[in-house]
């Protein structure tokens, strides 16, 4: 490595010729986050055979999720869209009796205009559920990014906030989990007496991002340390209890791929975002919860020595990925915050390819990897937007980094080319969020590696037959 | 518009895919949105395939909603032809792409004069033809364009081999067990002493494709793809074809003596008799026939089965258990609708009912109201029959990993014959094994004995961790559990809540 290091970001685009997942994928997780919902895809065969084969087993679950396959007749707009919608959601209510139903429109609902948007508030009507509409299409997104549309879609369905009955709320609230705390732990009685007094000041503060539930009270409970009362999830654990927002609203994201349902926030729901890094990683998640405190102008406590704990607990992981290098092929826009979080462990990122980058979104972010950078005196990645995947593979070929963060399409070639290789998309959905999951990101990446020095000595780490001169 | 949860058959281009992938040397270029080339996971992860698959996508977005594709695909056909120096290039539409219009013949005229590749367009309408049948139609437009590209260059030498020889048409990749059945295949024709001219479309060039009238028939082992090939070559080149599934060994009987009737057609000194060889074969490296006169397959007699998948697999299945082990088929069915006829007409005589649909839930409703003893059909009936308790033999894609054994396995030919009986054996006699084991009293090791280090009394949960706890998934339920109290006792903590929980969690995973 040469000592040089360059002290901006640089970003380049290639072609977007990569792999990825459709966005409506999407479905996969949402409908088991939010219990009382039905996700209804209105596509075609190629929508249904991706989802039914992407999610694998789920699928032989009776999933919350269907196809609202198209046929000749109805893009030829010989049958009525509205009338065929009407009859699918009818059986669906009879079905399953969802308390929202979600309209995920496709590629195919897009270029035969399908007003998917004009007519969600008819039958809503008709029927007496909710619908909500959100166009998670391959045409304009990646993956992830499918959330991100739902998400944006449902910031218009939550509950106006009402400042008053909400503060009072907050404090009953706060009574409760006092009650609580005091009960249980008797140390913390001093603590909690002194929360309680801040929290009547932590005005609402609601945060976006499908997690896990477990995840997401692991991370409420951490700002509770820090007596920041969080006031909601989007989406919660059910359509009917999703948040209030309004003008009084705070509002923060936790996952990187949220940046239309962060704009809608702000521009429609005139909340106000706070613009901090993502809670990934021991690093990432000190400087979420730092930046909500100094939002709230409210001093943490002991939150250097958890992190510092936290890290102590991973040495047996840091020591194993220290001075490894790792290539990300980019796919699911949790890219620079993995990337951010695998520079502090000491691994040196020669490339973060991502899908789409929202600079203005992901700013806190991006500046929390240029300073990371600096502090481990570690080159800047080259940032690739819309990457091109045959070239990135012509670079890994030069490069020959100990890990590839990559796609399912290219894991196991790459494997046989003696390149180790970790999924990407167990990345979104492995819990990795918070100081307690930091573990969980490591025990990730490290796999490959462990898996490595088992089969070290046995002499067949490239089992490909001959080389053209095009391969790795 | 129909309510859609589940489908046997996958979209045409998956079935061109498939076909394009199978060749050496061939890359497809699909028209697509991004996200539409999930079949390259698949191949990668089902076939554990070693290298690239040569699927790229010619990506459909909102510029080329606005504008049309323009250059775009033009430009990744020529790109991809610098890049790789494929033999063919097949542009494959999509369902994007056949309802946009746009003139992709026309951009395969222009990309093939810059190119040293060959370009085509595979004929497949999304909207008319299914996975299967896509297959079957662009196999045989790769073919036929080799063949009439060597007829018009005059390269094409029209005389058949000296010896006996065969073409295998249609093993290619994601068929279920296709590897191994050709495998088997190539052994048997060998054993009858009939050199195997071409395989393809798997392991194939297209460069050799003008060899293909060398052989003196073709073999079509599978009903759902290659036909149409094989029609093609009967008609322009009389080719004879033989397009009995040599599974089972009644069938297996039967297409040898196909075999010997084509091979005898065009010999003159000496006659083939293949009667000794299915006698041997038959009788003592087939375990099969043996099989069904012993004790074990005598149990299994009248026992109810039922049977689901494409029309090849179900057909013959069907056909080998009611024939050769004397079980009961109480229903048979196919999602291959475009073939209905052909498979009743097989199946005749051979079961109760017949059930063609490609609707997953009317066949999980026959199942249920039949109850047989075992399912053989395909994942999806697998999970049906987990759900109802009955086994199930996974006979027909659509299939899963576990579908795509390292180990040899093939369903064709003698010692295809064998693998059928132990899968049908295990099923049957999995499902009475459990059968008694309830009548007497269950599986005793049921109740697992807990390793529990508490005893559970020193120590309460509150509601919230109670909750908590409830939300973690069954199976490592019980460890959390354990870990968080182990924690709890050496912190002198007896009531325990949903942050001792994390807190135990980053202490003992450290
Ligand atoms: S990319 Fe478009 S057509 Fe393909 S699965 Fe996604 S929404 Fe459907």
């Amino acid at each position: 490595m040469s000592n040089k290091i360059s002290e901006t970001l640089t970003f380049e685009c290639e072609t977007g010729n990569y792999h990825t997942f459709c966005p409506i994928s999407c479905v996969a997780w949402l409908y088991q986050k939010i219990e009382d919902s039905f996700f209804l895809v209105v596509g075609t065969k190629t929508c249904g055979y991706f989802l039914q084969n992407a999610l694998g087993v789920m699928i032989f679950a009776e999933p919350r999720y269907a196809m609202a396959e198209l046929e000749e007749g109805d893009i030829s707009a010989q049958l009525n869209d509205y009338e065929e919608l009407k009859r699918l959601c009818l059986q669906i209510k009879k079905d399953r009796n969802p308390s929202v139903i979600i309209w995920i429109g496709t590629c195919t609902t897009e270029i035969i205009k399908m007003d998917l948007e004009g007519m969600a508030p008819k039958l809503e009507n008709e029927l007496g559920i909710p619908i909500v509409v959100a166009r998670a299409n391959g045409l304009d997104y990646a993956f992830t990014q499918g959330e991100d549309t739902v998400l944006a879609a449902m910031a218009h369905r939550c509950p106006e906030q009402i400042l008053l009955i909400e503060r009072k709320k907050v404090i009953q609230d706060s009574n409760i989990q006092n009650l609580f705390s005091f009960l249980s732990l008797e140390k913390k009685e001093e603590t909690t007496n002194k929360n309680f007094e801040k929290l009547k000041k932590n005005p609402p503060l609601v945060l976006f991002g499908s997690l896990p539930s477990t995840v997401a009270s692991q991370l409420s409970s951490e700002l509770k340390r820090q007596s920041v009362q969080v006031s909601g999830w989007l989406p919660a654990q059910r359509y009917t209890d999703l948040p209030s927002l309004g003008d009084q609203v705070y509002v923060c994201g936790v996952n990187p791929f949220l940046s239309r349902t962060a704009t809608t926030l702000m521009r429609r729901r005139k909340c106000k975002l706070i613009g901090a890094p993502f809670p990934i990683g021991p690093d990432g998640t000190r400087a979420w919860i730092e930046k909500i405190c100094s939002v709230f102008g409210i001093k943490t406590e002991g939150l250097e020595k958890r992190e510092e704990q936290i890290w102590e607990n991973l040495k047996d992981y840091l020591n194993l990925v220290r001075g490894k290098s790792v290539f990300f092929m980019g796919d699911n826009l949790l890219e620079i915050s993995l990337a951010r979080f695998l520079i502090r462990c000491g691994m040196i990122v020669y490339e973060i390819g991502i899908p789409y980058l929202d600079k203005r979104y992901q700013a806190a972010e991006l500046s929390f990897l240029q300073n990371t950078c600096k502090n481990m005196s570690i080159p800047m990645p080259r940032i690739v937007e819309k990457p091109d995947n045959y070239n990135q593979i012509q670079r890994m070929r030069e490069l020959k980094p100990d890990l590839a963060i990559t796609g399912m399409a290219h894991a196991n070639p790459l494997e046989a080319r003696g390149i180790n290789t970790k999924w990407s998309v167990e990345f979104t959905f492995a819990q990795i969020h918070g100081f307690t999951n930091a573990r969980d990101v490591l025990e990730l990446v490290t796999r490959p590696l462990r898996r490595n020095n088992n089969l070290e000595n046995l002499g067949w780490s490239n089992l490909t037959k001959k080389e053209t001169k095009n391969e790795i | 518009m129909k309510l859609a949860y589940w489908m046997y058959a996958g979209p045409a281009h998956i079935g061109t895919l498939r076909v394009a992938s199978s060749f050496k040397n061939v890359h497809a270029i699909m028209h697509a949105p991004l996200g539409d080339d999930y079949f390259n996971v698949m191949r990668s992860m089902l076939e554990r395939e070693r290298d690239f698959t040569p699927v790229t996508a010619s990506i459909v977005d909102r510029h080329v909603l606005a504008r049309g594709s323009q250059e775009k695909v033009v430009d990744n056909i020529t790109r991809k032809d610098k890049e790789e120096r494929p033999d063919l290039i097949v542009l494959t539409p999509t369902c994007t792409s056949s309802i946009l219009q746009e003139d992709l013949q026309n951009f395969v005229d222009r990309a093939s004069i810059t190119s040293n590749s060959d370009v085509i367009l595979a004929d497949v309408n999304h909207y008319r033809v299914n996975e299967l049948q896509a297959a079957d139609r662009t196999l045989e437009q790769v073919v036929r364009y080799y063949l009439e590209k060597a007829r018009r260059q005059g390269t094409l030498d029209q005389s058949i081999t000296k010896e006996p020889s065969a073409n295998i048409i249609g093993i290619f990749t994601l068929g279920f067990h296709n590897q191994h059945d050709c495998r088997e295949l190539k052994r048997l024709l060998q054993d009858l002493n009939i050199k195997v001219n071409k395989v393809i479309p798997e392991g194939g060039s297209v460069k050799d494709l003008h060899d293909l009238p060398k052989a003196w028939f073709n073999l079509v082992p599978y009903r759902e793809i290659g036909l149409m090939t094989a029609i093609y070559l009967e008609k322009n080149f009389g080719m004879p074809y033989i397009s009995i599934t040599p599974m089972g060994i009644v069938d297996t009987a039967e297409c040898i003596r196909q075999i010997e009737k084509h091979v005898n057609n065009l010999v003159s000194n000496k006659k083939f008799n293949y009667e000794p060889y299915i006698d041997q074969q038959t009788r003592f490296v087939s375990q099969a026939a043996w099989f069904s006169r012993s004790i074990d397959c005598q149990n299994l007699t009248g026992k109810k089965a039922v049977v689901f998948g494409d029309a090849t697999h179900a057909a013959s299945i069907t056909r080998i258990l009611a024939r050769e082990m004397g079980i009961r088929v109480s229903c048979t069915g196919t999602y291959c609708k475009h073939d209905a006829e052909w498979f009743k007409e097989q199946v005749q005589g051979f079961c109760d009912e017949i059930l063609i649909t490609d609707d997953h839930t009317k066949v999980g409703d026959m199942i249920a109201r039949i109850e047989p003893s075992a399912i053989f059909g395909t994942q999806m009936e697998r999970h049906i029959g987990k759900r109802l308790d009955i086994p199930c033999g996974v006979i027909s894609s659509p299939v899963h990993i576990q579908n795509f054994p390292l180990g040899y396995r093939p369903f064709l030919g003698y010692e295809g014959t064998n693998q059928i009986a132990d899968l049908v054996y295990n099923s049957f006699t999995l499902g009475m094994e459990d059968h008694l084991l309830e009548i007497f009293g269950g599986h005793d090791t049921k109740e697992v004995i807990t390793k529990s280090l508490s005893t559970d009394t020193d120590l309460t949960w509150n509601h919230e961790s109670q909750l908590e706890l409830n939300k973690i998934p069954g199976f490592v339920r019980g460890k959390i559990k354990r870990n968080t109290e182990k924690f709890a006792r050496q912190n002198n903590i007896t009531n325990i809540t949903v942050e001792i929980m994390y807190a135990a969690k980053e202490a003992l995973s450290a």
